[in-house]
């Protein structure tokens, strides 16, 4: 082999391979970043009037967000109530009984389908059926938009984790006797438990984070939303409204509830990974 | 534990805090009286802690559209519903002045201190394009002294619908032909050039941020962020700082003249000392509210509004409105059935 | 996964003797909440259809070249919102692709598995932030460096050329397209992993045992093999940058038009869609707004579609394979 030639090549080697060490080093740094720039001024605007204390009008400082804390735990568990049992049932279906059926291929198209639609598509939609015919809006519309959202993600994750649970289980499931429903509902889903749950509690921070359907759903109310009816303030929603405006009091509050937000979803993402590694050893 | 959040969560929505019989209106609009309006409808809450008057500054066009549809309880405007939005409203809407404001060309110029004063040709000729380098000599006639760089002009305007834009080419359309036949009036306009940003908030912050930028807010927007704005040349030729004084007196003929439905266009006043970018703002109260609980807060509200509301304009930099118009306000009022 | 698993399915109890209508009652109860997502899936596209029948009537197909969008004289055109849709996502692509690949060759060559992991679940802890605190970081710190450091250091070294002409304005599609990358870099960079991942052993030993170098190895062994899958990794990315909405509001300057400049501000359908909806005053605007909501729901089925058929491919080709 030519001298040169092997040299060149050992060197684009090296220059390559060290490039890829580069780029995730950059991708990490740019993780950490942002971490450590909204923690550092998350945290020095957090107080406890951030949690108890409603907005104070424009201009003036302090006040809180505590009624977008709340609302922001309203809209998911409106949204859970439509997301959790059609994802769960979808997933039971296609892990079940529709692993090669025209019914299951076309329930997985139509759950990718939904899953690739943008979420401000989303908010249009709940806009025309639910906020158009009841004439205002409220907690709903944007339970609404947020559940439909969180179903593709639970469709695939419970299809996935049943589909982990082996078929000697379910066989031996049969073997005793056991009707096919009982041997779903009694023994497959109860071991496949631990891993829908944690789809679902990642599906819930990702849906927590989506502001655009938000928009002209839930709307936002510098009040106390009662009931279910009322529109109601979230945190997404907030962090948007006061970043785009110009007083430094309401960019303090954003950073909060940034980091507030940020802590809920990476949170929930590393104790489903926590949870799941723990069920995969054990 | 389950059955804890389960009932938890069931107070949480029930409730939120206790409060019995309390009733929340939700209005939506205009960005430009936001700062005044949520300062009111916080003061209203205090002395009438069952009625909550949930304001969301969404921009004009956002206002007179919810209102239509009926989808919030009331509207906001600083551009006035035209004939065509009344007809195609759901319901019939009343326009209610309530304060009057200034629109302020404001910017950010580092290294420029001094109060620029811009000619009506020099704003038409910034928005329109034409002007695009901040020593252009349509600027630089006018502020004699003052070195301006030889910088582009960033141009923001806003990107929702607005009646703080409707007044602003309001004022552009009357002092330029060439504006009003390019662009026009409207909530929302087909900008020549420029940012879009979102509400008085954006295009204060947009201009905070960038150098060499103009935009336009209402006049509290520049104070509260103390960001400069410039003088702006009026029908009389003085260059007039926008304030409460120079308000109010654009306001002065307006009252006389004032229509029995309260739509007036208060840009390029006639007089001395009248600041040429003026406008009243409006409330749009639907004729016919349906449940007469909220039809009897609205009009209770109003009331307030017109007397002890209008107290509190001044200090956020609003003029109240002129005695003659709160006269013929507080008859209007009787036209609201509930 | 279980190989004897997959041939036997509950369903091939049906028929066999003690199948109880309890069985199929439930069977038929799991069904209708699975076919309920095809049914909102089909609702919500015949809804968007619905309401976009005045604009779709008056402007037909030219909506979609159209280039004014003026709301006072409701003439409505969807060209300068799908330019920049197309551009601020493809400008974020040409940055992440390099480097998402390149972090997904270092996890699944260079790294060890202890290490690979757990870096691999940070990298998708990027995925997992909301968008809109993307856009709360891009507005105060992406919008600055850009107008401060990088559009200047662009214009004065490649300002010949019309990408990087103007004025520095900070907001705008190159910033756009910046923070669009990093949102999308995670998607890249855990498919490309598991697609990498996936190429057969005997590849590379192949390669190796004639002398090639380590990233010889990747470049004529393994990406090739993996290229239908990377290639789908990036239609997935695509697809996510497509519909982005607050991020790219909060920092592409809110401008409907066409420019060559990378500097200039732009808009997006999701971004337009966000910022007018709530006032758009007369029905033709919100429905030329809807239309819009149509359009970019069109455009990510297709992406989806297709990225969907390429990642599907490697794997059937690594089973053909072994």
């Amino acid at each position: 082999m030519i001298p040169g030639l092997l040299l060149r090549r050992r060197v684009t080697n090296v220059v390559m391979l060290s490039l890829t060490g580069v780029s995730t080093a950059l991708v990490l740094g740019v993780l950490f970043f942002i971490l450590g720039y909204i923690t550092y001024h998350g945290i020095s605007a957090l107080d406890w009037d951030f949690f108890t204390k409603l907005p104070k009008p424009v201009g003036e400082k302090g006040g809180g967000m505590a009624n977008a804390i709340v609302g922001t735990i309203k809209l998911l568990f409106l949204a859970s109530l439509i997301g959790v049992p059609i994802g769960f049932m979808g997933g039971v279906y296609l892990s079940e009984y529709g692993r090669k059926n025209t019914a299951g291929f076309l329930i997985r198209y139509a759950a990718d389908l939904l899953n690739g639609i943008p979420s401000i598509v989303m908010g249009i939609f709940a806009y025309t059926i639910v906020v158009l015919p009841m004439g205002h809006f409220s907690t709903v519309a944007g339970g609404v938009a947020l559940g439909i959202m969180m179903i593709p993600i639970a469709v695939r994750s419970s299809e996935e984790f049943l589909k982990l649970v082996p078929a000697t289980v379910r066989e031996a499931g049969l073997a005793l006797g056991l009707s096919e429903w009982k041997v779903v509902c009694f023994i497959v889903i109860p071991t496949a438990f631990r891993g829908i749950v944690t789809g679902i509690m990642l599906d819930l921070a990702r849906v927590a984070g989506e502001t655009a359907p938000l928009l002209f759903t839930a709307f936002s109310n510098r009040f106390w939303s009662r009931g279910w009816l009322e529109p109601t303030a979230s945190l997404p929603v907030m962090i948007y409204t006061y970043a785009i405006a110009p007083y430094e009091d309401w960019h303090r509050q954003a950073w909060a509830a940034g980091m507030v937000l940020l802590m809920l979803v990476l949170g929930a993402n590393v104790v489903s990974r926590l949870i799941l590694h723990r069920q995969l050893k054990g | 534990m389950k059955k804890l959040i389960i009932a938890g969560l069931l107070v949480l929505g029930l409730v939120g805090p206790a409060m019995a019989d309390s009733m929340l209106i939700n209005g939506a609009g205009a960005t430009f009286p936001y700062p005044v309006y949520s300062k009111w409808f916080d003061e209203y809450a205090k002395i009438h802690p069952d009625i909550h008057i949930n304001y969301q500054s969404i921009g004009s066009g956002g206002g007179i559209r919810q209102a239509s549809e009926m989808t919030v309880d009331f509207g906001a405007t600083d551009g006035p519903m035209n004939d065509e939005q009344i007809k195609n409203a759901k319901v019939k809407l009343l326009h209610f002045p309530t304060v009057m404001g200034a629109v302020v060309p404001t910017y950010n110029i580092p290294g420029v201190t001094t109060e620029l004063k811009f000619t009506p040709g020099a704003l038409a000729g910034i928005f329109l394009g034409k002007i695009t380098k901040w020593n252009d000599p349509e600027i630089a006639k006018a502020n004699a002294g003052v070195t301006l760089p030889d910088q582009s002009i960033a141009v923001v305007h806003r990107s929702d619908g607005s009646g703080t834009t409707f007044i602003w080419v309001d004022f552009l359309s009357k002092i330029s032909p060439e504006w009003k036949e390019k662009v026009g009036v409207g909530t929302s306009v087909n900008w020549p050039v420029g940012l879009g940003g979102k509400g008085n908030e954006g295009v204060a912050g947009l201009v905070k941020q960038t150098p060499y930028s103009i935009g336009y807010v209402e006049l509290i927007y520049a104070v509260q962020n103390k960001i400069d704005f410039g003088l702006v040349q009026n029908s009389a030729g003085k260059f007039i700082k926008a304030s409460l004084e120079s308000v109010t007196a654009a306001a002065a003929g307006a009252a006389k003249a004032m229509p029995a439905d309260f739509r007036i266009s208060l840009t390029n006043a006639p007089g001395e000392m009248s600041y040429p970018i003026a406008s009243f703002t409006w409330l749009l109260i639907p004729e016919k509210i349906d449940d007469p609980k909220k039809g009897k807060a609205i009009v209770g509200f109003l009331k307030w509004m017109l007397k002890d509301g209008q107290g509190m304009a001044p200090a956020l930099e609003y003029a109240p409105l002129p005695k003659e118009v709160v006269a013929m306000e507080e008859k209007a009022l009787g036209q609201i059935r509930y | 996964m279980a190989k004897s698993g997959t041939n036997f399915f509950i369903k091939d109890m049906i028929g066999r003797p003690g199948v109880s209508s309890a069985d199929r009652f439930f069977r038929a109860t799991v069904l209708t909440g699975a076919l309920s997502v095809l049914v909102i899936t089909c609702v919500i596209a015949f809804e968007l259809v619905r309401n976009s029948v005045l604009p779709i009537k008056k402007f037909g197909w030219s909506f979609l070249w159209g280039t004014t969008w003026d709301p006072i004289a409701e003439v409505f055109g969807g060209l300068p919102f799908l330019y920049g849709t197309l551009v601020s996502s493809i400008l974020a692509l040409l940055i992440a692709v390099p480097v998402g690949l390149g972090v997904a060759i270092f996890l699944s060559e260079l790294a060890p598995r202890r290490a690979s992991d757990p870096i691999a679940f940070l990298v998708e802890l990027l995925a997992a932030v909301p968008s809109v605190i993307y856009g709360l970081v891009g507005i105060f710190v992406f919008v600055p460096w850009v107008r401060n450091f990088i559009e200047p250091a662009l214009s004065g070294t490649l300002g010949f050329l019309p990408l990087f002409r103007g004025a520095p304005y900070g907001v705008g599609m190159l910033t756009a397209g910046l923070v669009l990358a990093m949102m999308v870099v995670p998607f890249i960079v855990s498919v490309s992993r598991e697609i990498l991942m996936a190429v057969p052993r005997s590849q590379r030993e192949a390669i190796l045992s004639l002398g090639a170098t380590r990233w010889e190895m990747v470049r004529v062994a393994v990406l090739p093999y993996a290229r239908s899958g990377i290639m789908g990794s990036i239609f997935l990315a695509l697809a996510r940058a497509l519909g982005e909405t607050m991020a790219v509001t909060m920092v592409i300057g809110n401008r409907p038009e066409i420019r060559l400049s990378l500097f200039e501000p732009g808009y997006t359908m999701a971004a337009v869609i966000a910022n007018e909806f709530t006032e758009a005053t007369g029905d033709l605007y919100l429905q030329a707004l809807i239309e819009i909501g149509l359009v970019l729901f069109a455009v990510t089925i297709l992406v989806n579609a297709l990225a969907r058929l390429m990642i599907h491919s490697v794997f059937t080709k690594v089973e053909v394979r072994e």
